[in-house]
């Protein structure tokens, strides 16, 4: 069958299943539109700005377990998917993008809107294509979804010279992918796991530490199997929250820098970790010489870079997180780990993760109120910063699935996007995307096509008018010295939601958030909460970057004064560490 | 100044352009000290071979080579350091010569078992293969004469006797977490 490059684009996408795109046309892509009304199954979503795009698509993909695609023009649309390529990059989410290009006769010339989009784009994409001859595009469409979905998933991106999209060829969709270079080991290997299996019996202090590899390959139950047949606590980094119940009595939350204190106290007393699709982020080990000092590590990973790159692993065990684990739970012996659990609950009673009291708005409340009005089962998307660790710390998921948030690479904005992608990715299930004032108004321009859909994503904007991360590091170890922080031009986000046409209401008093939260449920579309909260609240705990668990501040001390009047001295900034 | 510790590796790619920019951008994004790179095509058709010369310890080391495998293009690294390997590279040098000079060139070329391939009233182009000491001694001692032009295609290695490294047979791949009693399927 003779087609056109951009046809072969539309039938390829079709084959491998995708029904959703997320994108905005420019000049050198223009071909692959112009051909899109042939093709109605693929629904295109034209959106404001190409990084919403990428940032949809990767909503989209992490909500749906499947690949999520973004589509721009060539020089300053592919230069938009900069950010979320390697937003994707860092969180190993499944995305192709599409991006037009100059006339292959052009490349190289510096033709309007022309620019190296592969040379740009190789260091945070998985792998990418530069497609220039349309017989090719059904065998490079095939591996680049081969590539993204497949090991450890990853951004693909194909770029297309114009003419490579309107020139004929024969199209042939291939079966399957055969890349002598690039067969993910998916089996772990027998030795090293029984290997591992003879670790976890003689550990006294086990602990499992499972990261966003659960989620990708689906070892939910698996690892579930396992904490409960030999009694592990499980930790989850950011990524991994949800890949195991949150309200398991095994569950322990979340480790590192803004974890629960009792996380790091135990990794710090564990005498072996069972990490699995985790990659032992500097935001979990803080200080590596001081990291885990007594404790063994079993590393299951199914990208081998990631074994040895930060710790000394004693079993390295790579492929498929969902076959090692259940692999290894066959082979273990039961345990009970008594001791263990009874030390760690002492450790819970030492160090509690408490909810803070007041009358004032808090953020924790708003968080805590959303959970309990959603009964853990929303999905939850949010930017970057403090609002962030809020929802990290404080929403409870009931659900797998249910947690997008941009840990890697911290992406603010990505709340906006994302959960208009993991909307058309979900529309059955509830989206919440709560977001940060500074994050919001990155992205918001994507209200118009949420409006224009009437996507039902629910915003809760956590307003404190500041880069509120930022301000707590400038306090806590700047001397209160506050630079480029304060928002105080923010707009009315109530008038703004008014702008597009999507309901919203404020909330400045505690009493109001739960009949908010119900309302804005409530609307058949979108809707938006504009929550303001207290500005000088802080996530705790914290530990410093490149600090170790002895240097972790478990709470303000004193208590955080409402509005500083006077400028603390040095001394009193460090009186806060412990 | 101390011995930096060099590792000698050997990476099998798919012959694709763009593929030696993928791989000096991977070698720059990630701190790696990569003080030489030789490449060429293979025996087999669409591969190339390349050699390195990563500077570092095994921690170092060993991340190069999982980084380079992680490249989709990449299909087999190995590193023959502690192989019993021939190391060689070629050099070709351009001396300034008079008829006075040009028996004492001469005479060092035949000691190092150079050739001369060109020669002009006042020059000579000297072509030396061996290791990079012998190509170094050579030039320091022909600096003297007005060494005019140095150009060195870099070292390339390969293990002596019958293994080989590639996609069929003989030397098993350095990288392999999984499985170290088997070989690696590429």
């Amino acid at each position: 069958m003779q087609l056109t490059g951009a046809q072969m684009i539309c039938e390829s996408l079709l084959r491998e299943g995708v029904t959703v795109i997320f994108g905005l046309p420019g000049g050198a892509i223009l071909p692959f539109y112009q051909t899109l009304p042939e093709y109605p199954d693929l629904q295109h979503i034209l959106v404001r700005h190409e990084q919403n795009a990428g940032h949809a698509a990767d909503g989209y993909a992490r909500a749906s377990g499947k690949v999520g695609v973004a589509v721009a023009t060539s020089g300053p649309g592919a230069t938009n998917l900069v950010t979320p390529l390697a937003t994707a990059m860092m969180d190993s989410v499944p995305i192709v993008a599409l991006t037009g290009q100059v006339p292959r006769a052009a490349i190289g010339r510096d033709a309007f809107q022309e620019t190296d989009t592969t040379g740009v784009t190789a260091p945070i994409t998985k792998h990418n294509y530069l497609v220039m001859d349309t017989a090719d595009i059904p065998r490079v469409m095939k591996e680049a979804f081969h590539i993204a979905r497949s090991g450890r998933p990853g951004p693909v991106l194909v770029d297309l010279p114009r003419d490579v999209l309107t020139e004929r060829a024969e199209f042939d969709y291939p079966e399957s992918v055969n890349l002598r270079s690039y067969k993910p080991t998916l089996e772990g290997h027998a030795q090293q796991i029984k290997r591992a299996a003879k670790l976890i019996r003689d550990a006294r202090r086990p602990l499992i530490m499972a990261g966003h590899g659960v989620t990708i390959s689906g070892a939910f139950a698996e690892l579930k199997e396992l904490a409960e047949k030999v009694q592990i606590p499980v930790i989850t980094t950011l990524l991994g929250i949800g890949a195991f119940p949150g309200e398991h009595i095994l569950s322990m939350g979340m480790p590192g820098m803004h974890g629960q204190a009792h996380n790091n106290w135990a990794i710090e007393r564990s005498d072996l970790i069972v990490a699995v699709g985790m990659r032992f982020d500097d935001r979990v080990t803080g200080r590596l010489s001081a990291f885990a000092p007594n404790a063994q590590i079993i590393h299951i990973e199914v990208d081998p870079a990631e074994i040895g790159k930060n710790v000394g692993v004693a079993v390295p065990i790579v492929g498929d997180a969902r076959r090692i684990l259940h692999a290894l739970a066959v082979e273990v012996e039961p345990a009970t780990h008594a001791d263990w659990l009874k030390e760690i609950d002492v450790l819970r009673e030492e160090h509690p993760f408490v909810m803070p009291e007041s009358d004032r708005l808090l953020p924790q409340y708003v968080i805590r109120e959303l959970c309990e009005a959603t009964d853990g089962r929303a999905i939850v998307v949010t930017g970057v910063g403090q609002h962030q660790m809020w929802a990290a710390q404080h929403y409870v998921f009931k659900e797998h699935n249910s947690w997008i948030t941009s840990g890697g690479l911290g992406t603010m904005g990505f709340e906006v996007p994302a959960a208009m992608g993991a909307a058309f990715a979900q529309p059955e299930r509830t989206v919440w995307s709560i977001a940060g004032d500074g994050g919001f108004q990155m992205t918001f321009s994507e209200l118009a096509t949420i409006a224009e859909h009437n996507v039902p994503v629910k915003f809760a904007i956590i307003n404190n008018n500041s880069l509120g991360l930022v301000r707590q590091l400038q306090d806590l170890f700047y001397d209160r010295n506050r630079v480029a922080v304060e928002y105080s031009g923010n707009p009315d986000f109530v008038k703004l939601a008014e702008a597009y046409g999507i309901w919203a209401v404020r909330v400045t008093d505690k009493a109001a958030v739960r009949t908010a939260i119900d309302e804005a449920a409530a609307v058949d579309g979108p809707a938006i909460i504009d929550f303001r909260v207290e500005r000088e609240e802080n996530v705790y705990p914290h530990v410093p970057a490149g600090g170790s668990v002895f240097e972790m501040l478990e709470g303000p001390t004193p208590p955080v004064p409402s509005v500083p009047s006077v400028p603390p001295t040095s001394d009193e900034a460090h009186a806060w560490r412990k | 100044m101390a011995q930096v510790e060099t590792h000698t590796i050997t990476a099998l790619v798919q012959d694709r352009p763009g593929v030696l920019a993928r791989i000096a951008g991977m070698f720059s994004r990630r701190g790696f000290n990569i003080s030489n790179l030789a490449v060429g095509h293979s025996e087999t058709p669409g591969l190339s071979r390349m050699t390195f010369v990563a500077e570092g310890d095994e921690w170092v080391v060993e991340q190069v080579m999982k980084q380079l495998y992680k490249l989709i293009d990449v299909v087999q690294v190995y590193d023959i350091t502690a192989e019993n390997i021939v190391l060689r590279e070629l050099a070709l040098l351009k001396v300034r010569s008079n008829a006075e000079s040009r028996p004492e060139i001469m005479q060092l070329v035949d000691i190092f078992r150079a050739n001369i391939v060109d020669v002009a009233k006042d020059a000579l182009v000297i072509e030396v293969t061996g290791d990079e000491e012998k190509v170094d001694a050579l030039i320091q001692l022909l600096q003297p004469f007005g060494l005019r032009e140095v150009m060195r295609t870099g070292r390339i290695a390969m293990s002596r006797g019958p293994a080989t490294t590639g996609p069929r047979k003989g030397v098993k791949p350095t990288i392999d977490h999984s499985a170290p009693d088997t070989e690696v399927v590429p």
